[in-house]
């Protein structure tokens, strides 16, 4: 079998897994969030907080929530690395410096997942397990919390109320994130990958020397990793690392993973507006975009030229060859067309248009599928945007689901879509154009300023992938990512509460023959057709100087 | 509406209707009451059925050119955000271009700049320049008149300007009415061609719907008192001015929430551009991207198309429904026309012609129908209504009688139509023929002896039962009083109405007939015009609980009003269109005025409606769409030399660095005066369903802007290539 025939029937194989599990899951999470019972141990923890479950909440009051619950994680994570030199089950390792202190508890709360540190060399079990791990599966819940607020935006009418913030953050956590992650990590043991407390080992090397592995519990980390769209490895190879990702059936279970709930909300979504078609012209869109980028990525890693990487049969720098170059393909995609940004190659080493490929995905604002929830709410945003721009045409002032896209929700929107590329490309020509931090790339000319594009990118879109290559344990860059990391997690989230706010309150539009059909593939299409030309040609200039310049060169 | 109440008998004439509701007086002096339309033509019926555009005369631009400059006063363009960053850049580039005098390409780069800003004022202006003459015209009518003010009874002269509300003035023949109000005492004929354009004069009288009268305006016959309503400044008149000056003009709720994405978009595409330079001095690229070429780029990728034609669409937009004679109070309404979902028609008028007029005559007892026919003609030849006007024509069109005039018959005794004895018909020979209400026929006929077989009954119920009216024809002559057959009266709807609400359907809009006619007759007539819906005997309360019944489900409603009981509807209604020659409490309560008082109207309002709206997102589709292109020509020019591999991107094969960028700024240029036309006469706009419209616009606009500049930019390239200097 070809390489190449083996990689699409990987990704057919993808495609009908996560068409097996669409519906039963995306109509059980639109029942999780519209339910109103409590599960027992739902109700001990909404004592222990000390929340009321069953009041409404309008949006300032659940963004409240969002935002001091969050807070209060990332203070919890930054004493916790400051205290790990003092605390037992650290491996003996010592306490985190304030900077990356402070970067890694931003990054894991705003599900980014960014590491400016070696998991296997700076993280005890303590630290890894009892705060990273408890941020993997509560940032990626807060990430549904808001999604599901906006959808019930949509599908409310004449009230403010978009539910409750600490029911459906347990909800998530408990219902959701957790049985499936339970599942996925008794699978990935089963695949290989490691689930133990255990020390450090010395293992000899064949040339001589001695390697030292350490243990954890690595399995069940792998697999919140995965599904909440996190991405933080336990080991700085992240999913290259045998331990993680031991082999390709592995490799496509994660890649299910990383894409099983954010495809999935959108029949959540569906569910819950009263319309599983509008559902699926979401997903259609989301679709389109990610086997898109994916056979180009196959393309372009496969087709690339140069005798080297013809021998190889491909662009096989960087890449495991357990996985060979369709597998990282369609991982790289899948990891930064979400937010997850795990990986299992290294995006530095691809073509100059594979890393673009990358690059683009993060910017597009990371909405096919997305980070869980994110995804569906970033996507919702863009299609706000499409219709009004494109509803016009049809003669009526813009609505979208029978709500009207006014002043109030145009603002909201076009403020959300601001945010990244303001913080991306605002700090990226900071640190072109301050001396020192260009001392940190490793690579001279396009290939280095890429690095660096490709570090806020990634921050500020939440994906927490690196492009390698950059030296990014450094003052400036802990702090500026992490700020980037927090604005682009949290400032966008203010402005989809309050869309979803304004949405609830409004009077709904009946659906007439001269309504914008929102469910149809012409929509799907314009929608795609807006993301790429909105989002898309902002970052033209800077890919054209990066990745752009690198692809063209040959 | 009273009139249509009446089916069960009067074969009423045109002067004895009353305006009770909802439907338009009819002048005494229009012998065509029937359409109270003014000179408005008739819809087209089904016909292209496209929103024809105004005109555009490319004279126009140059005429507006000064206005252009005056208006780069910076705090009148500071209220569009994108047209402001051009200017801005324009400044800047001056500054450069000065302190390098000897570069060719910096000059044509801020030469073109300050084109971009002129050119979209001068959409602006020619918007603004199409209201001025028709303001012109107003101004003429509002020359500063003496009023004749009643002090205590006494007259005492005072200049018009020195009115307040509540002032009583005389007005007699020749007298220009000085101010808005209502007459409290008497009745004159009044010219109000200076506003409507309608050179008959209508009547003006107290009391009722018809008491309204406009400053301005000129008393032809007989004297009336006018009770002042308006301040000196804020008249009718005063407020037509400004309105279609478009100097009161707000912007619209949508144009807002517009203004606010370009707004943002510009946002992104600044730092888009200012984040470049340090990108670009990295990669050796400095000089390449001097602050000249970022600003041209800057402008470029900005949505200029758009937020120059933004203001002039929404201007342009009234300006339509101004020369179909609609006074739009407010941008507002424009775009809730393009939003009703449910238009309100009064029957009369509208859907119908607004009188009921013979289309068959039916025998009975055997009779032959020439002979039916025959007596039909006969006895209506002393009616002068339009139903009597009509029985006579249908005998001679459909039945083959020949023309015949009262003056034929000699010794003829004539029965005149009178509305007590509700019958007509003439006396010769000892042979009386009568024709009238079923009632009225019945009786003479039994009077005179005879009887009313039940097939008779059967026909008039089966006529009455599908909504029209039957009229009984008799005959007294040697065999006797007889019936001969019944007339089928019914009202005629107007040609082209049934495609014309399909057409409605398919844009999603639901149609709803008023009528104050039973049910029945209502239910008839609804399937015949093919309405969605109807309300008989409607009030106005009940109109106004239709309304608000609508707008509880999400729909906004429009309809047509007149009458002082329409005004709570009409100010309820998302659009209101009232009728000029209605109250001034209904032109006060509605959001549009309608000069030649035409209901039918109401359609092409809605259809400019989505028309303005419909131009705005094509030409922001084209805009953004635009952008792809300019990048694949400004891109290469400026990277090409530090990375070569960038040339690959020059996919248009422009002539050099300096020529790209200098091509793509004038084609950005040039698109604004390209599409000012378009803006002006809106876009191409046939009724259909959301789908088509979407999908057509989609490829004229969104693939059009994709693949246009790509064209456009390639032949300005051919074209100035050649320049000394930038080639």
């Amino acid at each position: 079998m070809s390489p190449v025939l083996a990689g699409v029937l990987q990704l057919l194989a993808l495609m009908a897994a996560l068409g097996l599990v669409y519906r039963p899951l995306g109509d059980y999470m639109a029942r999780v969030y519209s339910s109103d019972r409590h599960w027992r141990v739902e109700k001990w923890i909404y004592k222990a907080v000390g929340a009321n479950p069953d009041t409404g909440m309008r949006w300032p009051a659940y963004l409240r929530g969002v935002l001091a619950f969050s807070a209060i994680g990332v203070l919890f994570l930054y004493l916790l690395q400051r205290a790990q030199g003092s605390l037992p089950g650290s491996l003996g390792f010592q306490s985190i410096d304030p900077d990356q202190a402070f970067n890694t508890a931003a990054s894991f709360v705003a599900n980014t997942n960014w590491q400016s540190y070696y998991g296997e060399q700076a993280m005890g079990h303590v630290v890894q397990t009892g705060g990273l791990a408890v941020q993997n599966f509560v940032s990626a819940a807060v990430g549904i919390s808001v999604a599901v607020a906006l959808v019930r935006g949509f599908a409310r009418s004449r009230t403010g109320e978009l539910g409750n913030f600490w029911a459906d953050l347990v909800r998530g956590t408990v219902r959701i994130l957790i049985p499936i992650s339970v599942i996925a990590a008794v699978l990935l043991v089963a695949c290989g990958a490691i689930q133990n407390f255990a020390g450090i080992h010395g293992v000899g090397q064949f040339s001589g020397g001695v390697q030292e592995w350490n243990g954890g519990a690595v399995a069940s980390q792998e697999a919140i990793k995965e599904l909440g769209t996190n991405g933080g490895g336990y080991f700085n190879a992240n999913s290259a690392h045998p331990f993680e990702n031991p082999n390709g059936l592995s490799n496509l279970l994660e890649v299910f993973l990383i894409l099983v709930i954010p495809f999935s909300l959108t029949r959540t979504f569906g569910r819950m507006v009263g319309s599983v078609r509008q559902g699926y012209a979401i997903l259609t869109a989301m679709v389109t975009i990610w086997v898109g980028f994916t056979a180009l990525m196959m393309w372009t890693e496969f087709a690339h030229p140069g005798p080297a990487f013809q021998s190889a049969g491909g662009a096989m720098e960087g890449k495991e060859t357990r996985f060979g170059i369709a597998g990282s393909a369609i991982f790289a995609v899948a990891t930064t067309l979400t937010s997850t940004g795990a990986v299992n190659s290294f995006h530095s080493s691809y073509t100059g248009f594979g890393g673009g490929i990358t690059m683009l995905g993060m910017q597009l604002g990371e909405i096919a599928p997305g980070g869980v929830g994110s995804g569906l709410y970033g996507m919702l945003v863009m299609a706000v945007i499409a219709v009004f721009i494109a509803g016009l045409m049809v003669g009526r002032t813009p609505e979208y689901l029978g709500k009207k896209i006014g002043t109030r929700e145009i603002k909201f929107a076009a403020l959300y879509i601001l945010v990244t590329p303001a913080l991306v490309l605002c700090f990226t020509a900071a640190a072109m154009a301050l001396p020192t931090p260009g001392d940190s790339m490793t690579n001279s000319g396009a290939h280095g300023f890429s690095e660096i594009l490709y570090a806020y990118t990634s921050g500020a879109n939440n994906n927490g992938s690196a492009f390698a290559g950059l030296n990014a344990d450094t003052q400036w860059f802990n702090t500026t990512i992490g700020l980037a990391m927090l604005l682009g997690r949290f400032l966008p989230m203010v402005f989809v509460l309050a869309l979803a706010g304004s949405l609830a309150e409004q009077n709904p539009v009946p659906e007439t023959s001269g309504t914008l059909r929102t469910e149809k593939p012409l929509f799907s299409g314009l929608l795609v057709g807006t993301i790429l030309i909105i989002t898309g040609l902002t970052y033209f200039p800077a890919l054209a100087l990066g990745p752009l310049a690198e692809g063209l060169a040959s | 509406m009273s009139s249509d109440t009446q089916n069960s008998g009067v074969t009423g004439s045109g002067t004895t209707r009353t305006a009770e509701s909802g439907q338009a007086p009819i002048p005494a002096q229009r012998p065509e009451s029937g359409q109270p339309s003014g000179p408005a033509p008739q819809p087209d019926p089904s016909g292209s059925g496209r929103v024809a555009g105004g005109v555009f005369d490319p004279g126009q631009l140059l005429k507006s050119f000064p206005e252009a400059v005056r208006k780069l006063d910076p705090r009148v363009m500071v209220k569009s955000p994108v047209m402001f960053v051009v200017l801005i850049g324009s400044v800047v580039t001056t500054g450069l271009a000065i302190s390098d005098p000897g570069n060719v390409f910096g000059w044509a780069i801020t030469i073109w700049l300050w084109l971009t800003t002129i050119f979209a004022n001068l959409a602006e202006a020619v918007a603004e320049g199409r209201g001025k003459a028709q303001a012109d015209t107003l101004r003429r009518a509002k020359t500063d008149t003496v009023a004749r003010r009643l002090k205590d009874g006494v007259e005492e002269a005072v200049p018009g300007t020195g009115l307040g509300i509540g002032d009583l003035v005389v007005c007699e023949a020749g007298d220009i009415i000085p101010g808005d109000g209502d007459v409290v005492e008497g009745v004159a004929s009044v010219d109000e061609s200076a506003i409507t354009g309608e050179s008959a004069p209508v009547i003006r009288e107290s009391g009722g719907d018809r008491s309204a009268v406009t400053g301005g305006t000129k008393v032809l016959s007989d004297r009336i008192v006018v009770k002042i309503t308006t301040r000196p400044g804020e008249t009718f008149i005063d407020r037509m001015i400004s309105l279609v000056e478009g100097a009161s003009r707000q912007k619209t709720p949508n144009e807002i929430a517009l203004n606010i994405l370009l707004a943002s978009l510009t946002v992104v595409f600044l730092l888009a551009v200012v984040t470049l330079r340090p990108f670009a001095v990295y990669a050796g690229a400095g000089e390449e991207t001097s602050l000249i070429v970022l600003t041209a780029l800057l402008v470029c990728l900005i949505p200029t198309t758009i937020g120059a034609l933004l203001s002039a669409i929404g201007i342009a937009g009234m300006d339509r429904l101004v020369q179909r004679n609609v006074l739009a109070m407010s941008g507002r309404a424009v775009e809730a026309a393009g939003d009703v979902s449910t238009l309100l028609l009064d029957k009369t008028g509208t859907i119908t012609l607004g009188n009921r007029q013979a289309s068959e005559f039916v025998t009975v007892d055997g009779v032959r129908e020439s002979e039916l026919a025959e007596a039909a003609q006969l006895s209506s030849l002393a009616d002068e209504t339009p139903e009597g006007r009509s029985i006579t024509a249908l005998a001679t069109r459909k039945y083959e009688v020949p023309e015949r005039r009262q003056e034929d018959l000699k010794d003829a005794e004539w029965v005149m139509f009178t509305a007590q004895t509700r019958m007509s018909g003439v006396d010769t020979g000892g042979r009386g023929v009568r024709k009238g209400a079923t009632a009225s026929v019945v009786s003479w006929v039994r009077e005179h002896g005879g009887t009313v077989s039940d097939e008779t009954d059967r026909a008039a119920d089966r006529i009455a039962g599908a909504g029209g009216t039957p009229l009984l024809v008799a005959v007294r002559d040697a065999d006797g009083a007889r019936v001969l057959g019944v007339i089928h009266l019914k009202d005629v709807v107007k040609d082209g109405m049934r495609e014309r609400f399909t057409e409605l359907r398919r844009m999603g809009i639901r149609t709803v007939m008023i009528t104050g006619d039973n049910p029945l007759t209502a239910k008839a007539i609804a399937e015949e015009a093919g309405v969605d819906d109807f309300l008989a005997e409607a009030t106005p309360e009940d109109k106004m609980a239709l309304i608000k019944r609508e707008q509880a489900g999400g729909k906004l409603v429009a309809m047509t009003g007149d009458g002082t009981n329409d005004a709570p509807a009409l100010a309820q209604a998302d659009v209101g269109v009232a009728m000029n020659t209605g109250t001034s409490a209904a032109k006060e309560a509605g959001n549009m005025v309608d000069l030649d008082s035409n209901p039918t109207k109401l359609i092409e309002i809605v259809e400019i409606g989505k028309q303005l709206l419909i131009t705005r997102g094509a030409l922001t589709t084209f805009s953004i769409a635009n952008d792809v292109a300019k990048y694949f020509a400004i891109i290469p020019a400026m990277f090409a030399a530090a990375y070569p591999g960038l040339d690959k991107l020059n996919i248009m094969q422009l002539s050099s660095p300096d020529s790209a960028i200098l091509s793509a700024v004038i084609f950005n240029a040039l698109v604004i005066i390209a599409l000012v036309p378009l803006a002006l006469k809106g876009v191409r706009y046939r009724p259909s369903g959301a789908d088509a419209m979407l999908r057509r616009n989609l490829t004229v606009y969104g693939l059009g802007g994709l693949i246009a500049p790509f064209i456009g930019i390639k032949i300005i390239d051919l074209i100035i290539s050649h320049l000394p200097g930038i080639g």
